[in-house]
C-alpha cells in the first residue's frame, strides 16, 4: 500500500457525489417520513400542521393493527423455520455432488433469485387455486380439495419458494470453507457418519444457517407482492397493511407509523440476532 | 467426495420439484390456446404471446423497465466505482458510516423506502417523473455493483498499477489504463446484478410510480390483481426466458455463483 495522508481530500472527491446522493435520497426520506408519522391527520381535511403521537398509540393498541402484526411475525417466523429445514440439507447434498451437477443445480436452486417475485408469486397462485394442480393431484390420490389460496398456508409456501436461495447461499459459503477431509478424518478416527455430521459439520453449518435465517426473517416480515397477492383481500400483512393505508385509506401518517414500527422492529431484531451470531461464532471458532 | 445416499436424493428430486414447479407451470399455461388458466390439452397456441404485444400498456411497461434498469445501473457504477475506491484505498473519518450508507439499502425494506420516497416527492412536487423515479432505483442498486467493486479491489495485486506510477503515469491514467481493466468483470458483474434487480423491482417502485412511468412488475401486479386471463401467464413466461437468458450470459461470463455467492 502506498501510504496516504489520513487528512487527503481524495476520499472525500471520490465518494462525495455518492455519499451526498444517498443522504439526499435515503437519510433525508427517512427522516421526513419519522416528522410525517407524528402528524395529526382528519379524514376530511387531511394532513394536519400539529404534532400528535395518537398514531403510535392507535398502532401499539388497537387489536386490528396488533393482530396484522402478530400474523406477520408469525408467517415470518414459519417461514424462516421451514426455508432452514429444506435449505441447510439442500445446500449439504449440493456440497457433496460432483462437479458438473453441482453447479447445475446451484443454479437451478438460486437461479429463482432472478426471476420477479410477481411471476413467481402468479405461478403458485395457479398452483394453489381451487382448480389448480396441488387441488387435482389431491383429488386422484383421494383427498377432499382444500381450500388452500387466500390462506396463510399458501403465503407461507410462496415466501418459502421466493426466500429458500437467501437460506441456502450462506449455508452453501459456509460448507465450502469446511474441507471435506476433515469430516473423513472424522470417521477414520472411529467417529460415526452421525457423529462426524454433528461433530464437524453441524458448527459451520450453523453460522451459515443462522445469518441465512436473519436474511429471510426480514425480507419475509416486509414481504409485499406474496401476501397481496395470495393472501386475499382479508389476510393482510404488514406491507399490504402500510399500501392500505397510503393508497387506498389515503391516511398517510398512519401508514407512515406502520412503516416505521416495521424499520425498527427490523433493525432490532437485526442488531441482536446479529450479536448472537458473533457470540457464538467466538465460541464455535475461537 | 462422499456420494449421497438414496434418501438425499429423493429430497433433492423434491427441492428440485418445488423450486421449478411455478416456474413450468407459467410457461405451460403460456401456450393455452383456452380463453382461461388452464393446462394446454388440444394444442399449443400462441394466440397470448401475441396478446402481449398488442397490448400498449404491457409494451409501454417494458420499455420503461428497461431504461429504467438501464440508466439506474449505469448511473450505480458511476457512484459505486470511485465510492468503492475510497473505502477500500484510503483511511479517513466517517470510512465506516460511508460504507454502512452506502449498503443499507439492503438492510432497510423496500416498503420503507417507497413510503420514504413518496413522501419526498410530494413535498417536493417530483410525484411522477421519471428521473426521480430513475434516482430511487440508484438508491436500491448502488449497494450490489459496490459489493463487487469492494470484492474485485480487495482481490487485486497492485504492483502493475505501483510500476505505471514509478514509470511516471499519473493517477487518471494508472486507473484508466491498468485498475480499470482489472476490475471490469466486478464492475460487468455489478451491473448485470444492479440491471436484474432494478428490472423485477416491485414493492418500493409500486409507490412511486405514476400511470405514465409504471414499470413492467408494477404492471404485471395490476394486471394480476383485476383480471385472470392467461395473458399474464404469457407476460410472465417472457420475464422468465429474459431472465434465463440474462443467467446464461452472465454465467458464461462470470460464474453465476460467483456473483450471487459471493467471491472467496
Amino acid at each position: 500500500m502506498t501510504p496516504r495522508s489520513p487528512t487527503s481530500s481524495a476520499p472525500w472527491l471520490l465518494a462525495g457525489p455518492g455519499a451526498l446522493f444517498f443522504i439526499g435520497l435515503v437519510l433525508l426520506p427517512l427522516a421526513l417520513t419519522v416528522i410525517l408519522s407524528f402528524h395529526a391527520y382528519d379524514h376530511s381535511s387531511g394532513i394536519q400542521n400539529t404534532f400528535t403521537l395518537s398514531h403510535y398509540v392507535t398502532v401499539l393498541t388497537d387489536g386490528y393493527y396488533l393482530e396484522i402484526f402478530w400474523r406477520t411475525l408469525r408467517i415470518a417466523a414459519l417461514t424462516t423455520i421451514i426455508c432452514a429445514a429444506i435449505g441447510v440439507p439442500e445446500a449439504y447434498i449440493l456440497s457433496r455432488m460432483r462437479d458438473p451437477w453441482r453447479s447445475v443445480f446451484l443454479l437451478v436452486i438460486i437461479g429463482p433469485l432472478l426471476v420477479s417475485v410477481v411471476v413467481r408469486t402468479f405461478g403458485w397462485s395457479m398452483l394453489l387455486g381451487s382448480q389448480g394442480l396441488v387441488n387435482q393431484a389431491l383429488q386422484l390420490l383421494g383427498f377432499a380439495p382444500a381450500r388452500i389460496l387466500y390462506t396463510e398456508t399458501a403465503i407461507v409456501i410462496a415466501l418459502v419458494h421466493v426466500m429458500l436461495p437467501f437460506m441456502v447461499i450462506p449455508v452453501w459459503t459456509a460448507l465450502q470453507k469446511l474441507d471435506p477431509m476433515v469430516e473423513a478424518a472424522a470417521w477414520t478416527l472411529g467417529a460415526s457418519h452421525f457423529t462426524a455430521l454433528r461433530r464437524v459439520v453441524m458448527p459451520q453449518v450453523t453460522l451459515g444457517m443462522l445469518s441465512g435465517s436473519l436474511i429471510v426473517f426480514g425480507l419475509s416480515a416486509s414481504a409485499f407482492a406474496v401476501p397481496a397477492l395470495l393472501g386475499g383481500r382479508r389476510l393482510k400483512m404488514a406491507a399490504t397493511l402500510v399500501y392500505d393505508e397510503y393508497l387506498q385509506e389515503l391516511n398517510w401518517p398512519l401508514g407512515a407509523t406502520i412503516a416505521i414500527i416495521v424499520l425498527v422492529a427490523n433493525l432490532c431484531i437485526m442488531l441482536a440476532y446479529n450479536r448472537m451470531i458473533e457470540a457464538r461464532a467466538r465460541r464455535t471458532l475461537g | 467426495m462422499q456420494k449421497n445416499g438414496p434418501i438425499a436424493l429423493i429430497f433433492h428430486i423434491l427441492v428440485l420439484t418445488f423450486v421449478l414447479a411455478p416456474l413450468v407451470i407459467i410457461c405451460l399455461v403460456a401456450f393455452t390456446p383456452e380463453n382461461t388458466l388452464s393446462l394446454p390439452t388440444t394444442g399449443l397456441s400462441l394466440r397470448w404471446f401475441t396478446a402481449v404485444f398488442a397490448h400498449p400498456d404491457f409494451v409501454a411497461s417494458f420499455w420503461n423497465s428497461i431504461w429504467l434498469a438501464t440508466l439506474s445501473a449505469t448511473l450505480a457504477v458511476m457512484f459505486a466505482v470511485p465510492a468503492g475506491l475510497a473505502i477500500s484505498r484510503y483511511t479517513f473519518p466517517g470510512r465506516d458510516f460511508l460504507n454502512a450508507l452506502f449498503l443499507s439499502p439492503l438492510i432497510i425494506p423496500h416498503l420503507v423506502l417507497g413510503v420514504a420516497f413518496l413522501r419526498l416527492f410530494a413535498l417536493i412536487g417530483a410525484t411522477g417523473s421519471f428521473s426521480w423515479l430513475v434516482a430511487t432505483h440508484i438508491v436500491i442498486v448502488t449497494p450490489y455493483v459496490l459489493r463487487l467493486v469492494l470484492a474485485a479491489l480487495s482481490g487485486l495485486d497492485r504492483s502493475a498499477e505501483q510500476a505505471a506510477r514509478t514509470l511516471g503515469a499519473g493517477e487518471w491514467t494508472a486507473f484508466r489504463r491498468i485498475t480499470a481493466p482489472m476490475i471490469l468483470p466486478g464492475i460487468t458483474g455489478g451491473w448485470l446484478l444492479a440491471f436484474i434487480n432494478s428490472f423485477d423491482e416491485l414493492t418500493m417502485s409500486i409507490f412511486v410510480t405514476s400511470p405514465a412511468t409504471v414499470t413492467l412488475p408494477v404492471r404485471m401486479y395490476m394486471y394480476a390483481t383485476e383480471s385472470i386471463d392467461p395473458m399474464m401467464a404469457a407476460v410472465s413466461a417472457l420475464m422468465i426466458a429474459i431472465t434465463a437468458l440474462a443467467m446464461l450470459v452472465l454465467d458464461r461470463a462470470f460464474g453465476l455463483d460467483r456473483i450471487l455467492v459471493g467471491q472467496r
